[in-house]
């Protein structure tokens, strides 16, 4: 896709501590007043014309929420957050309903032109030979032939525009923003949501709960396999605004899909609150793959601002042999707070977590994954890959259990650490329940300091020092990338590069 | 005519202070093999080491040219891209990184040094498997996470595959034999020979004798204590065999 291969050339010409994606938008914007009060959720759930029980379900995870204190066990550390002080909503004006692209705001689409995301819909070329730059496939094999990738934006609060619908309407595929879902598909939205995360897991899953402004909903029929990759771009523009997604994915009975979630944010100096939520139901014989790379700002090399992320995000195998798995690439944010799980509640179900964390900087990121063994002959799979530079701080965090009942649960752990320099830390905190005597779970960690030798190595080949790290580093991560399709690997694999410059002195 | 490599009054030592290499002279023309033969710990390989710029050795004294520019000054990578190619004799190993991905990214970055075109993958992958067939690498080889789990024979052809790659002007080869039989020594020895031109200048250190039957050198070199202590032809290297480097180390003590 040109836009990516635009994106890649961008990202090559990055100087150390300039975020890419740190410009603003200038458009105008309509917000809800600032703070938090009933009256903001009453004026949240007006805009988006949804129906009373939604209101109500927003109030009561409200009320809930104020009776919840902020959770402190993770390895983070930052001020407290004043949420009075937020804006909760804001839209691009005009808040007129856009039939189609060429109504959106023209300064909206060039912001994603700048991010290099393929909002217009292109006819993609078939036997098109891939650059040069792609992904290696070791002996330079042709790589796989370009997918279509269907794109719903989100900027701010509000998601602008959705590509490919009609391609996927006739496959009978529910791909938009859960705003319209819930005008459009409002049962469906209704047996869903909050099923997987309710609104009372969590402090900021709660707050999500009463505030979410909107977010990609998603639903496969049964037996269909979505025809292509769905994606969904999150961007936050405006000052003091949190973002505060929802995302909800059903594959029903026998489907299949792919799902890819990229995130960025301007530069600012001020801290910016992210809280996404993020369900996934898979009924019987379902499969969903979801995908992520998260670059929010990081901060600057001071540690000042940046996206302070606390992300729920939980995958339900809900019915027998179903099959959830999770991807992340994680190199932005100065606080993440994250552990993309698995229920595996049907028998024979699977979960998998495949992670890259990169931290630099004054970076913090906790994150890790849960595997909840429910059903018979469950299996679970966690590859994770951290890597902390600079002043960083890089924790795993992670839960593999089997209930009492869950016979024949497997579960197979490697969580490798990378420290880049002598100023940063890398911390593994696994927990393991087996409350039945027949499951099997491995577990296997390394930590490991990224060696001088082998830097001198390549340079002596020709590499430059930065050269040397991120080609070192892409092959800690291989393993884990290789999930990733094809589009997002490339750009990922650069992402790595860009985030670990000025890491080593 | 300019010396190729061109080494005056040489003083090394490791960060921390011990003296590794004492007053070195050493010039090496083009189209020159120079072999340099010496005992353990007389400091062989940390004058490779000072050559291709590793870090953690400081120069306190002496000068080094290549084609008549100021070596020392270069960093590791510039060097690389001038020519100077070091065969270590542990080749280290990069997990997930495959060998033509390795190789691809040193070939281009050295081109990209000297303001040259990147060749194509298509082009590089051909030009790789032709070196590759006279050194019997096969294509799995080239897939395979650079020097992670091969053999002592792999991990030499594998560098031999690099030199003949990159076509650097001076190439030092350290302790080539260490860990081969004598069929991989051979594949090695014809590879290096393959590259002998007069435009290359080639510093093959090693213990043995048997190295240099197959690579035969124009000048030996006997280092002991941080410098030469003899030259002599290719017969010197004989003698060696006959009666090791005993004399060599009371001489220079």
């Amino acid at each position: 896709m040109a836009a990516v291969q635009e994106t890649i050339d961008r990202v090559k010409d990055i100087d150390v501590d300039q975020y890419r994606y740190g410009f603003e938008t200038v458009i105008e914007s309509e917000k809800a007043p600032k703070g938090l009060s009933e009256d903001t959720i009453r004026f949240i759930s007006a805009k988006k014309n949804e129906p009373a029980w939604m209101l109500e379900w927003r109030l009561e995870a409200y009320r809930r929420w104020l009776t919840m204190t902020e959770p402190t066990w993770a390895r983070v550390g930052y001020p407290k957050i004043d949420y009075q002080d937020l804006y909760y909503y804001s839209a691009p004006k005009p808040k007129k309903k856009v039939a189609s692209l060429d109504e959106i705001d023209p300064e909206i689409l060039k912001t994603y032109e700048k991010l290099g995301i393929p909002l217009r819909e292109v006819e993609i070329l078939e036997g098109v030979e891939r650059p040069a730059a792609a992904v290696e496939t070791e002996d330079g094999e042709a790589a796989a032939p370009r997918t279509k990738i269907a794109v719903d934006a989100v900027f701010d609060s509000v998601s602008v525009a959705t590509t490919f619908k009609e391609e996927l309407k006739k496959a009978g595929v529910i791909f938009m923003p859960i705003s319209e879902a819930l005008r459009e598909h409002p049962d469906l939205v209704q047996k869903y949501l909050g099923t997987v995360v309710p609104t009372t897991d969590n402090y900021f899953a709660t707050l999500n709960s009463a505030v979410f402004s909107d977010g990609s909903f998603v639903y496969i029929p049964p037996g269909v396999r979505c025809p292509m990759e769905l994606s969904t771009y999150f961007r936050i523009n405006e000052r003091n605004t949190g973002q505060f997604e929802r995302t909800l994915i059903i594959a029903d009975k026998g489907a299949y899909v792919s799902y890819l979630e990229g995130c960025t944010a301007p530069q600012r100096d001020e801290n910016q609150l992210h809280a996404a939520v993020v369900e996934l139901v898979a009924l019987d014989d379902a499969e969903i793959k979801y995908s992520t790379v998260q670059n929010w700002y990081p901060g600057n090399s001071e540690g000042v601002g940046g996206i302070y992320n606390f992300v729920t995000k939980r995958g339900d195998c809900r019915g027998a042999n179903s099959k959830i798995s999770w991807t992340q690439v994680e190199t932005g944010s100065a606080i993440t707070w994250k552990y993309p799980s698995c229920i595996l509640r049907g028998d024979n179900s699977s979960g998998e977590f495949y992670s890259i964390a990169i931290s630099n900087g004054f970076q913090q990121v906790d994150s890790g994954t849960k595997m909840i063994h429910l059903g018979k002959n469950t299996s679970s799979r966690i590859i994770s890959k951290g890597i902390a530079a600079g002043k960083s701080q890089n924790t795993y965090r992670g839960l593999v259990s089997a209930h009492r009942k869950a016979s024949g649960a497997r579960n197979f752990t490697a969580c490798d650490s990378l420290l880049i320099g002598d100023k940063c830390g890398a911390h593994t905190v696994p927990y393991i329940e087996a409350k039945n005597s027949s499951a099997v779970f491995e577990h296997e960690a390394t930590t490991s300091k990224i060696s001088e030798d082998v830097l001198f190595y390549c340079i002596q080949r020709g590499l430059s020092q930065e050269e040397a790290v991120g080609l070192v580093v892409n092959g800690f991560v291989k393993d884990v990338l290789q999930q990733l399709p094809m589009e997002f690997a490339v750009e990922a694999q650069k992402l790595i590069s860009i985030s670990l410059e000025g890491s080593v002195g | 005519m300019t010396a190729l490599l061109e080494i005056k009054g040489l003083h090394a030592e490791i960060a921390g202070g011990r003296k590794i290499i004492q007053g070195l002279d050493l010039t090496v023309n083009k189209g020159e093999i120079h072999a340099i033969m010496g005992p353990n710990g007389a400091g062989k390989s940390t004058l490779s080491y000072v050559l291709a710029g590793k870090p953690g050795y400081e120069i306190t004294a002496g000068e080094v040219y290549l084609n008549g520019e100021d070596l020392l000054a270069m960093s590791a990578d510039e060097r690389a891209a001038k020519g100077v190619f070091l065969a270590f004799q542990y080749p280290l190993e990069i997990p997930g990184v495959a060998t033509l991905t390795f190789l691809r990214a040193a070939f281009n970055a050295q081109r990209k040094a000297r303001g040259e075109e990147e060749l194509s993958s298509p082009d590089l992958i051909k030009r790789v498997r032709e070196i590759a067939k006279t050194l019997n690498i096969d294509a799995d080889m080239l897939k395979r996470p650079l020097n992670v789990g091969f053999s002592g024979g792999e991990k030499k052809r594998n560098e031999t595959l690099q030199m003949a790659l990159l076509q650097p002007s001076l190439c030092v080869l350290d302790e080539t034999d260490s860990g081969l039989d004598i069929d991989a020594l051979k594949v090695v020895a014809n590879g290096v020979n393959a590259l002998r031109s007069a435009e290359r200048g080639m510093i093959v250190i090693t213990h043995y004798q048997r190295l240099l039957d197959y690579i035969v050198p124009d000048i030996v070199h006997v280092f002991a204590a941080g410098r030469i202590v003899r030259t002599g032809g290719a017969d010197l290297a004989r003698e060696l065999e006959a009666t090791g480097y005993a004399q060599y180390q009371s001489e220079a003590a």
